[in-house]
């Protein structure tokens, strides 16, 4: 599916109004339907889990019209999954930061505490809150780990940092979920 | 190291999910299931109609999908409403009921070569009459590229719109009772039906 001509300079020849018009296709992108048709499930997946079940409708339909306006400036056609992602991730950061700022002010905890979750209602012995609870970092680092199965790559390129960070914050975020079951115990 | 007990509730943890809907873009297709088979349509966003192809299977259909997303635009996406003239021309077509198609084409994805002779069949040949390879390279000034003129009509990017199917070989030659009717992007048989069909003689009962 993912096809890259390289450079090969086809051009097009515009419709028969403008013959003059030549676009010069670098990269054969797939069609969109196929991604769409590939991914959604996925795309759906992470945004409910990052914006939770509230606002995760919105955040995935927000993630796919904003890579259907950004798909034909696309310089590359690999990856197309983890650009959706990486998508899908910064429409749920941007989701998380209006509702901070639609939320009433008095209170000034409201702003330093993580946004809340409502995981599903799932036997989990409250591990969906305790995910919730986590330091944003981390809890985006774990649920792109684990939700949308990306590798330390896919991470560290959807939080803009490096693998080896990835690598870090998914294993503190484990690790002090660990704790929290020894001591639930 | 036991980190499953984490993982088995993210893999349990199955939403109710909707795919998205997205807004009609630059190019909108449907495969319709036709008499003469199936046919991919697709619209560019301004109605004109880009490509009417036979797709038997789905490695043809993926293969003018990606033509489509190269030499159109990549935002490819399955709309059925703005095909709806389309659709209701081509029924009313094969049922008989019209000869002529009121919509809108763009023949984007054909080569000059191929313009040029798809713009000189739809100016001569009308609705019920045929020509051969022969006499169509000629009324085109090139009387010597009579093949060429066969291979561009088999790459049609607008079967049936583009009546190619009113292009028959030189011979018209009858072999074991069957009209030789030269070859077709939906076979044979296709060709035979849409030849048939304009020929206003029990049209369809031959299929």
């Amino acid at each position: 599916m993912e096809r890259l001509t390289g450079a090969t300079h086809t051009g097009e020849r515009g419709d028969s109004h403008n013959r003059t018009a030549y676009r010069f296709i670098i990269v054969s992108l797939p069609p969109f339907q196929t991604l769409v048709d590939a991914h959604w499930r996925d795309v759906a997946r992470l945004a409910h889990a990052l914006a939770g079940p509230n606002l995760g409708d919105d955040v995935a339909q927000q993630a796919w019209t904003q890579a259907l306006a950004a798909y034909p400036r696309l310089t590359s056609a690999r990856n197309l999954r983890g650009w959706l992602l990486t998508i899908t991730h910064r429409c749920a950061m941007d989701a998380h930061r209006a509702a901070r700022r639609t939320v009433a002010h008095e209170d000034p905890a409201s702003l330093t505490a993580a946004p809340t979750v409502d995981g599903p209602v799932a036997h989990d012995d409250g591990l969906w809150a305790r995910v919730a609870a986590l330091p944003d970092r981390q809890r985006e680092a774990v649920v792109l780990k684990y939700v949308a199965d990306l590798d330390h790559r896919g991470i560290a390129t959807a939080l803009d940092t490096t693998p080896a960070m990835s690598r870090r914050l998914v294993s503190d975020a484990l690790a002090t979920l660990r704790l929290d079951r020894e001591e639930l115990r | 190291m036991n980190a499953s007990p984490i993982t088995a509730v993210f893999d349990d943890f199955a939403p109710a999910i909707l795919p998205p809907v997205l807004p009609e873009s630059d190019v909108s297709y449907a495969v319709e299931d036709t008499a003469v088979g199936r046919l991919l349509l697709a619209v560019r966003a301004d109605g004109r109609l880009v490509t009417s192809a036979y797709v038997a299977d789905s490695d043809t259909e993926d293969a003018w999908l990606q033509r489509l997303s190269d030499h159109v635009s990549p935002r490819v996406l399955r709309h059925t409403r703005p095909l709806d003239t389309a659709r209701r021309e081509l029924a009313a077509y094969l049922s008989g009921k019209a000869t002529t198609f009121s919509v809108p084409v763009d023949l984007v994805l054909a080569s000059d070569f191929q313009r040029s002779v798809l713009d000189g069949l739809r100016a001569r040949v009308g609705y019920g009459a045929s020509t051969t390879y022969g006499e169509l390279a000629a009324a085109i000034d090139r009387p010597r590229a009579s093949r060429a003129v066969g291979t561009a009509l088999g790459g049609n990017p607008l079967c049936v719109f583009v009546p190619c199917h009113r292009v028959l070989p030189a011979g018209g030659s009858v072999v074991g009772g069957v009209r030789n009717v030269g070859g077709y992007a939906g076979g044979p048989a296709a060709k035979e039906y849409l030849l048939t069909l304009e020929a206003g003689s029990s049209g369809g009962s031959r299929r």
